[in-house]
This record gives structure tokens, C-alpha cells and sequence, in this order.
């Protein structure tokens, strides 16, 4: 049993000063970092833009977490219903996040998701179709009309194999043109990134190892998009992978980039609960959508004692109107079992506190009497499918269980809308890596598209900015690969120290008890001492055998990339005193509009997680006029609510249908820094 | 609930390697796959196994469990008896890399050779119409989760290393099937099919289609409608031939396909797009203020 290139490799790094030699060194313009929808929708662009890209992912091409995603894809396309637009989805998204989110961003998001969605039909997309031919839209939480393009309960699937066939695509083209299919857009699958290599304040590069091999790897490249996904690997009830580990939160924030909104951590409503063993694994929220309803142990459809005040008005009051709504939605409003989903994790998590939970402690979810059996099958096959194979339930004779599990996390790097380049010239953010875009919580379906509109920006972006460099190339410096490959092999060099797996169960078991869906300081502070102890322990994880695709050896290195992220949660959970979105403090139970201004950051400083507060700049004015101010009342304070349209003298007031007609867009773009003339490729002119 | 199961997992790597013995507990409710990740972290830290979502939707987890081709997710440990002996061996139609894991490149390779979707001329994104019965019989085979266990059980290849050159396997032949029944594409499938990808090697055995976990029926489905088309194609030499000469004379009228995205007009959702904001980049120099 043994593998020649590894040992070199191995003895090598151990002969210190020819260490060197081991490492594999490859040049491209663009490393992307990821190949979910983001990373693959940002090398599509940068490619498209004349760039090399390379893409590097962690497991196999097209097995990203983006392809677990179910429900849909949220994009105003009006296919359902016509009264839809940008600005009610814009509206939506700042509702669901209650108005902490970077307003430019969703801005940005609602305006160009439905031609993202249809650029994927351009490259082979199948969405389930209106009976116009059109693409078909669903309902989901939060969202006013049926806005969520799918494909059954597989829109992910759909998505990322319609991007991997476009990459396959641009590829023929290149190997028309130079014989070789790799010669413009490779892909480096089964890769882990361990640190961003740079050149002065500039990105010069990544460093990593090939996990099949072990063997180790340098990539030179001025610009690096970030699209590694998000954290939920740091929580022990999770609907996320292995995968999830946070690394690109942490390679940001070791690279000098900040986080923001770490505190806010999505627990969706409806996770498996049984069998112990897929305890976390999603449930969607298409079943909801569709008509599924939620019942306690007495049989109560429990959510109607759960509408918050803020959503008084868009919600159904009685489960007559609340089932109207399903075939009458103009005329009637909404149950609340499709409010956002931190108002339903929290009730259900109330309602298994107080003793009306179901057997396994979860609550009950039941499409089985609203919809006959061929129709489940047909809207929701993968559910039917996960249920029966998993748990031996068959879901259209009788309900499901279901309690919250760790979803998403709404923090990520603090980037530029337009570019989504981040505070280190050279380093741009996108997908759920990225922080900003939903505030203190995420509308169903909002990821998907937020990938295509962001991914494709940082493509751009990045573009961009290499065209701006000149003759100034960055350069990766020896010792910065001398220092990224010690920290690699630290593990299998230890002896004796502890086991990788025991730590990684202890960092679960600490994030989901002490900073889960409901906080208190005393629990929050004793988490931070649990993580520093940890934080001493860490480095001294040891490892058996070898680096050719040693599971272990892995989960070691993550590790400190999941510590270095369930700190930032932690501090930023235990500043933020007050109830927001997808973070409720228990001590602190309701919203307090002084804290929406407020966004915490975190940073690295002297290898320490720094925590700082931050202003949310003020949301322009035609994007504040597009909301009712008695609505606004209820997230702004006083003195942040003049200069709304409201305050104008009679006769010029705007309504809020009208507000985005062609004056004020044109004023928009000029007040934004529109750049009219198209200087995409402008070199930063 | 719990008992403690015997194991058989396959240990090695390309050199070689063997079955080794392990003693596990099971809990209710477990999978093949949860007792791999225990051993892992209890008694082999450095044991090798591919996943990803453990719900059946990645195709990452696929292995021969007690000598049948499976998704170790999907296979309960309820359908073994508790004193069954069960045994976990990689898939044996690619070289193994090490315990579990094999190389599954051969898949990529021939996926990057079925020519991409090739979208109608003069249809702009967002005017799109099809009928769901229509996308119904491609969507059928976009369900593919790529776990590989078709082009790992088709006999063509797996005891077969020379017919990996020219057979690209169920997957990709369905792929070409899917493209072909796909409304809108407008490229000439079925001579890829024949004589690029080796449909002619398929003897319709149906073995891929019984181990598809998405339950696909790609034999009956996408093969032999391939088939028959292909046949239908050969008698009538002129109208094949005059069709693929039409088709590549389309393709190569239209250039290279796709457009810088950002510059596109806006989309009618009444936003005009004020997209273009990306060469400010340099000087604002990094995130917002
Ligand atoms: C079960 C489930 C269902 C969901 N359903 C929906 C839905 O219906 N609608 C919706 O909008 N959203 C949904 N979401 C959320 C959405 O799927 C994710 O937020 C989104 O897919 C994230 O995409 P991404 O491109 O940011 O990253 P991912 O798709 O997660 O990809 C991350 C990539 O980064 C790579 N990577 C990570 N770290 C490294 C490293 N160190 N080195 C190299 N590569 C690395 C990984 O290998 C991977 O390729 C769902 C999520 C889950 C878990
Ligand atoms: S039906 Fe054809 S492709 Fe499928 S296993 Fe048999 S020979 Fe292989
Ligand atoms: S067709 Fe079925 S068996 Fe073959 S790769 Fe796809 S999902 Fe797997
Ligand atoms: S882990 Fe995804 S299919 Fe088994």
C-alpha cells in the first residue's frame, strides 16, 4: 500500500528547507472558490469577459450544497401572478429581513432575478412551465405573490446541472478553438483551500492540497472570488454537509476582510426529527407552499396565535380565509403557516416547550389531508421519496414530523454591491459566503437567485478589476507558502494529541445548546470559555495515516475555520441585545428599533476575533418611499423617518405603485453612481 | 434498540487491498452510511467515503453493499437481518482510489463530449414557451443525481475496460435522449448518439435502469426511443443527411454562444437596470464605506 507521489510529497515537507518541491503551482486570472450556483454563475462571467478561470470545490463537480435545494428560485417574473415586480419583491425582502438588510443589495437582487432565471433557459434549463408555456412560480414564505420558479422539488438540482452543462459548453468552445478543453475554464474538483496567499494588501493567490492525494497545491491568480457556501457544519442539528464549515468566512477574515450579521443564523422552521439519525435534514417549504399545514399534539393549527404584530395585516386570521387563500389570493390573505421562517421556528419550538410537541419533539406538518395522493407525489417527489425511504412514513396518508434545524446563516463578508468585492483589493464575496443582502433573515428562495445575481457581479467584478491592475501583477511570496504549508501539515505531524472528531462533536454540541434559535447571555457567555478552551485544543488535534484522502486529516483543518466562525456568532449573538429575525435573545424578546441601524462586524486583529459596531447607511429615498409609513413606524425611530414621500407637500406625493416610473429610475441610476455608458470592462475608469 | 452490527468494509487503494472486520453499534433508525462515519470516528479515523447531503440527492455515496450497487444514505439498516454479515466494497467499474472512493473521472470526460444544448436563433431570453408535457420527458432524466451507479453496473464497461473508449454509458446516452427530446434544442442528436457515443453497444439489458436510485426508466425511456430513431434515421439516408447539414449550417452561422451578462437590456419586471456599475471598482477600492 503505498503511493509514491504522496510519500515524496511527505518526506519533503519534512526535509523543511526543499519543501518546496512538493508543492504544485498553477496560474490562472480568476480563482473561483466554489462551485455552487455562485461560484459557477461568477466563473461563468469571468470567463465570458475574456478571463482564465479556475474552479476549485472541496467534493465532486456538481455536488455542491446548492444541489440539495428544493423549493425554488425567487425571481418577479409576474408568470403567476402579473401584478408582481421588483418592487414588491424588493419590499418582501426587506420585510423578511426586517430592514437590516444592505438595501442596495436587495435592490440589485429583486431587479435582475428574473433575467438570471431566464439566461438559465438559455443554457438548458427545464423549469415546470405555466399552462401559457410560461415558467411556473410558487408560493412560499414571505413572499406576497407566487414568485418561486422550480422544478418539482428539485430546483437546485436544476440549477447547478444547468450551470455545469454551461461550463461543459464554454468548454467545447475553448477546445474548438484551442484543442485543449481546460484551456480558458478548468475545474479542480476534490480541492480544499487552507489560506488566500497575498502581496502586500492585495490577493496574490490560494493554498490548498488535493484531497484524493494529499499532494499539495499553490494557485497564482490576482483575483479570487469567495463562494464557499456557509457554516451550518458548526451546529450539531443542521440541514447542511460536511462542506459546511465556513471556510470562506474564515479565509476572508484571516486575509483582512470583514464579517457582518454573523449573529443572525437561520434555523428553518421544518427539519426530519426522526429517526434520530436524519434528525436536521429539510423538509420544504414547497409543502407549506402548497398547502401543507402545521398541528400540534391537540390537533390546533397552533400558527394563528403566532402573527407578530409588524405582520398583522398580510396575514390570515381565520383558517377559512387562510384556506381561501390558496385558489383566491387577491381577495384574501395569507396563513400564517407561510410567515417568515423565524416567526414559525419559534413557534414551534414554543409549542414543543410547552409540552405539545409530538412524540419525537417536533410538531406535526400534514399535506396528506389537504391534497390527494397523485398530486403529492407529482408536486412534491423528493419529500415523498425522503420520507418513505428514510423514515418509513408514507407522507400522503398521514402527516410528517417536523422541528427547526440550522439552515443558513445570513452573516457572511462585507462586500461592495455592484462588484461584490470585499475590503481586500482582488478578494470578492458571493452566495451565502457574502453577508448584507438579507438582513437579519432570509426569504425562502431568496438564496438561490441571490447566487446567480451576485455570482454573476463577482465575476464581473472581479473582471474588472484585473483590467484596472495594469502591469501591477501581485506576487505570492515564498514564505507566505512556507507558512500556509506548516499550518497543513500540523495535524499528521502531532502525536498523541486528541481526536479531530470528539472536538468537532463537542464545538456542535456547545453552538447548538448554548447559541441556538433561543439565546440568553449567561448561556452565550459560557459558550465563548467552552470555544476558547477548544481554541487551545485545536492546534493539537492529531491524526493517523496518511494525506491520501484521509477523512480525519480533513475535518482537522476545518476545524479551526468552524471555531474561528462559531466565535464570530457567538460575540455577535451576545453584543446584539435584542430580538431580530433569524436572532432571539431570550432576555431581550422583543425588536428594538435603535438596533437597526447598527450592524455588528467582526474582524481578525492580532489573531484574535474582534467585534465592532458599524452604521447601516440610510436607504435611499425612492427605495424608503416604496413603503407605506405606517409600515415603516415599526422598524425606523422617529428621527429616521423624515424625508419620506409622505412628508411632502400635498399634490406632489407619490403613490407607492408609481414610484418606480422612468423620471425617478433615471434619477436612480445618476444618484447611485450609474455608470449609463456600459464601462463594464472599464478598467476601473 | 441498539445491537452491534459486523461489517465487512473494503480497505486499500490502487495498490491492492482487502475486506476488514468491524464490530459497530447500530442505533434505530440508521443507514449504511451512519455506520461508515461512525467507524470513522471511532475506530478508523482515515477511512475514505464519499457524501454529501445524506438524503438521496447528491449521488455522492454511492457503493456495493453486500455486492449490490446503492446509495449508502438510502440503505437502511433495518433491511438486514441483526446477525447478517454486511459487506461495503467501492464500485468496481472505476479504479479505486482508496477504501470507498474511486476514481470517477471517466463520467466527466465523457460528459464534457456530448455537445451542450444548442438554444434556438432568435428566441430571447425570457420569451421561452413550452408546455409542460413537453419538458416533461427531459425532465425525467434532469432528475439524474450523477451518482454513476448505471455506468457502474452496465456490463458494457464494467468488466469491459476497452469499451470505455467508445461507450459513453447509460448516463450520458441519456443525456443525449434528454437534449434530443428537449423543445427547444435544435442540433441533430441522434448521429452523436450512434456514432460518437456507442449507443449501437447497448443491448437493452435494463440493468442500469434497475439500480437507478431516481427510479429513471432509462432503458425504456431514453435508449430505446433513441434507438428507434436512429433506425428510422439509417433507412432514409437523404432526410438525415439533409437535416444535418441544415442543423450545422445554423451552428455555425450563430458564433460562440453566450453574451456578457450585465449588458443585456433589462428584464420586464419594471426595473430598468441600472446594472452597470462595475468599472468604479478601483476607485472605491473595496467594500461600501
Ligand atoms: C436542504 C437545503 C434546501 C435549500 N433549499 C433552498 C431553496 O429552495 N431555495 C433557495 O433559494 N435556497 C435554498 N437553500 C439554500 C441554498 O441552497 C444555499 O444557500 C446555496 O445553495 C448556497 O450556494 P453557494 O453557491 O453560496 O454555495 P454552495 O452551493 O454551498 O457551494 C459551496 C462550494 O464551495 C466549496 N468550498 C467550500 N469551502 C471550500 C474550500 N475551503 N476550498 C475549496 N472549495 C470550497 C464547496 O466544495 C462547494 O463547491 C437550501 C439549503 C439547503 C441545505
Ligand atoms: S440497458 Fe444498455 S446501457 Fe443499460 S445496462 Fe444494459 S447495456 Fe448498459
Ligand atoms: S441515471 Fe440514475 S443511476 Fe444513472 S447516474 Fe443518474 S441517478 Fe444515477
Ligand atoms: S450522500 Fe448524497 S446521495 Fe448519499
Amino acid at each position: 500500500m503505498t503511493d509514491p507521489g504522496t510519500t515524496t510529497a511527505f518526506e519533503a515537507s519534512e526535509a523543511e528547507a526543499t519543501g518546496d518541491t512538493a508543492v504544485t503551482h498553477h496560474t490562472y486570472d480568476v480563482v473561483v472558490i466554489g462551485a455552487g450556483g455562485a461560484g459557477l454563475r461568477a466563473a461563468i462571467e469571468a470567463r465570458l469577459r475574456g478571463k482564465r478561470v479556475a474552479i476549485i470545490c472541496k467534493s465532486l463537480f456538481g455536488k455542491a450544497h446548492t444541489v440539495m435545494a428544493e423549493g425554488g428560485i425567487a425571481a418577479s417574473m409576474g408568470n403567476a401572478n402579473p401584478r408582481d415586480n421588483w418592487e414588491v419583491h424588493f419590499r418582501d425582502t426587506m420585510r423578511g429581513g426586517k430592514f437590516l438588510n444592505n438595501w442596495r443589495m436587495a435592490e440589485l437582487h429583486a431587479k435582475e432575478a428574473p433575467q438570471r432565471v431566464w439566461e438559465l433557459e438559455t443554457y438548458g434549463a427545464l423549469f415546470d412551465r405555466t399552462p401559457d408555456g410560461k415558467i411556473s412560480q410558487r408560493n412560499f414564505g414571505g413572499h406576497n405573490f407566487p414568485r418561486l420558479a422550480h422544478v418539482g422539488d428539485r430546483t437546485g438540482l436544476e440549477l447547478i446541472r444547468t450551470l455545469q452543462q454551461k461550463i461543459v459548453s464554454l468548454q467545447q468552445e475553448d477546445f474548438a478553438r484551442s484543442g485543449d478543453y481546460e484551456s480558458d475554464l478548468a475545474v479542480f474538483h476534490e480541492y480544499t483551500i487552507t489560506e488566500l496567499l497575498k502581496d502586500g494588501d492585495r490577493i496574490a493567490g490560494a493554498f490548498g492540497y488535493r484531497r484524493p492525494t494529499g499532494e499539495l497545491v499553490c494557485f497564482h491568480a490576482a483575483a479570487v472570488v469567495l463562494a464557499t457556501g456557509g457554516v451550518g457544519k458548526s451546529f450539531k442539528v443542521t440541514s447542511n454537509s460536511w462542506e459546511y464549515t465556513g471556510d470562506g468566512h474564515a479565509l476572508a477574515m484571516r486575509a483582512g476582510a470583514k464579517l457582518l450579521n454573523m449573529e443572525f443564523v437561520q434555523f428553518h422552521p421544518t427539519g426530519m426529527v426522526w429517526p434520530p439519525s436524519v434528525k436536521g435534514i429539510l423538509v420544504t417549504e414547497s409543502v407549506r407552499g402548497d398547502g401543507g399545514v402545521l398541528k400540534n399534539s391537540e390537533g390546533e393549527r397552533f400558527m394563528f396565535n403566532y402573527i407578530p404584530e409588524v405582520f398583522r395585516e398580510q396575514y390570515a386570521t381565520s383558517e377559512d380565509e387562510g384556506d381561501r387563500w390558496y385558489t383566491d389570493a387577491d381577495n384574501n390573505r395569507r396563513p400564517p403557516e407561510l410567515l417568515p421562517r423565524d416567526e414559525v421556528a419559534r413557534a414551534i419550538n414554543n409549542e414543543v416547550k410547552e409540552g405539545r410537541g409530538s412524540p419525537a419533539g417536533g410538531v406535526y406538518l400534514d399535506v396528506s389531508s389537504r391534497m390527494s395522493a397523485a398530486e403529492i407525489t407529482k408536486r412534491l417527489p423528493s419529500m415523498y421519496h425522503q420520507f418513505k425511504e428514510l423514515a418509513d412514513v408514507d407522507i400522503t396518508a398521514g402527516p410528517m414530523e417536523v422541528g427547526p434545524t440550522c439552515h443558513y446563516v445570513m452573516g457572511g463578508v462585507e462586500v461592495d454591491p455592484d462588484t461584490a468585492a470585499s475590503a481586500v483589493p482582488g478578494l470578492f464575496a458571493a452566495g451565502e459566503v457574502a453577508g448584507g443582502m438579507h438582513g437579519s433573515n432570509r426569504l425562502g428562495g431568496n438564496s438561490l437567485s441571490d447566487l446567480l445575481v451576485f455570482g454573476c457581479r463577482a465575476g464581473a467584478g472581479a473582471a474588472a478589476y484585473l483590467d484596472g491592475l495594469g502591469d501591477t501583477v501581485p506576487t505570492v511570496s515564498d514564505e507566505s507558502v512556507t507558512a500556509a504549508r506548516e499550518d497543513v501539515l500540523r495535524p499528521i505531524q502531532n502525536s498523541g494529541g486528541e481526536n479531530a472528531y470528539t472536538v468537532h462533536q463537542e464545538l456542535q454540541q456547545t453552538m447548538n445548546d448554548l447559541v441556538g434559535i433561543i439565546r440568553k447571555a449567561d448561556e452565550m457567555e459560557l459558550a465563548l470559555k467552552k470555544l476558547h478552551e477548544l481554541a487551545d485544543r485545536i492546534p493539537r488535534v492529531a491524526v493517523d495515516g496518511r494525506r491520501a484522502y484521509n477523512p480525519g486529516w480533513h475535518l482537522a483543518l476545518d476545524l479551526r475555520n468552524m471555531l474561528m466562525v462559531s466565535e464570530c456568532i457567538a460575540m455577535a449573538a451576545l453584543e446584539r441585545q435584542e430580538s431580530r429575525g433569524g436572532h432571539t435573545r431570550d432576555d431581550y424578546p422583543t425588536m428594538d428599533e435603535n438596533w437597526r441601524r447598527e450592524l455588528l462586524v467582526c474582524s481578525l486583529r492580532d489573531g484574535e476575533v474582534t467585534l465592532e459596531h458599524q452604521g447601516q447607511p440610510a436607504m435611499r429615498s425612492d427605495l424608503f418611499d416604496l413603503f407605506e409609513m405606517d409600515e415603516l413606524k415599526k422598524y425606523y425611530t422617529g428621527d429616521e423617518l423624515g424625508g419620506h414621500r409622505s412628508d411632502a407637500p400635498r399634490g406632489t406625493e407619490r403613490g407607492t405603485e408609481d414610484a418606480g416610473d422612468e423620471a425617478e429610475r433615471s434619477s436612480t441610476s445618476v444618484e447611485t453612481g450609474g455608470d449609463p455608458g456600459g464601462e463594464l470592462t472599464g478598467g476601473g475608469a | 434498540m441498539g445491537y452491534q452490527a459486523k461489517f465487512k468494509v473494503w480497505r486499500g487503494d490502487a495498490e491492492g487491498g482487502d475486506f476488514v472486520d468491524y464490530r459497530v453499534d447500530v442505533e434505530e433508525g440508521e443507514v449504511v452510511l451512519d455506520i461508515m462515519h461512525r467507524l470513522q470516528a471511532t475506530q478508523a479515523g482515515d477511512m475514505a467515503v464519499r457524501w454529501n447531503c445524506k438524503a438521496g440527492k447528491c449521488g455522492s455515496c454511492s457503493a456495493e453493499v453486500n455486492g449490490r450497487p446503492r446509495l449508502m444514505c438510502m440503505t437502511r439498516m433495518s433491511t438486514f437481518g441483526e446477525d447478517e454479515e454486511i459487506s461495503v466494497a467501492p464500485i468496481r467499474t472505476f479504479p479505486v482510489i482508496r477504501d470507498l472512493v474511486t476514481d470517477v473521472d471517466f463520467n466527466y470526460t465523457k460528459a464534457r463530449e456530448v455537445p451542450a444544448f444548442a438554444p434556438p436563433e432568435g428566441v430571447a431570453p425570457g420569451e421561452y414557451r413550452m408546455s409542460q408535457v413537453d419538458v416533461e420527458r427531459s425532465q425525467e432524466f434532469r432528475k439524474c443525481i450523477e451518482c454513476f451507479l448505471c455506468q457502474n453496473v452496465c456490463h458494457v464497461v464494467r468488466d469491459h475496460e476497452e469499451n470505455k473508449e467508445p461507450f459513453s454509458g447509460p448516463r450520458y446516452l441519456m443525456r443525449i435522449a434528454e437534449l434530443d427530446m428537449h423543445p427547444l434544442d435544435v442540433r441533430n442528436r441522434k448521429e452523436d448518439a450512434q456514432e460518437d457515443h456507442g449507443l449501437g453497444y447497448c443491448n437493452i439489458t435494463k440493468c442500469c435502469t434497475e439500480v437507478c436510485p431516481e427510479h429513471i426508466k432509462i432503458t425504456d425511456n431514453a435508449l430505446i426511443p433513441m434507438k428507434e430513431r436512429v433506425v428510422d434515421r439509417k433507412y432514409d439516408p437523404l432526410v438525415w443527411l439533409g437535416k444535418k447539414i441544415f442543423k450545422r449550417q445554423e451552428l455555425e452561422k450563430r458564433g460562440p454562444a453566450g453574451a456578457r451578462s450585465l449588458d443585456a437590456p433589462g428584464p420586464d419586471n419594471g426595473s430598468a437596470l441600472d446594472a452597470d456599475r462595475i468599472g468604479h471598482i478601483e476607485e472605491r477600492g473595496g467594500a461600501q464605506a
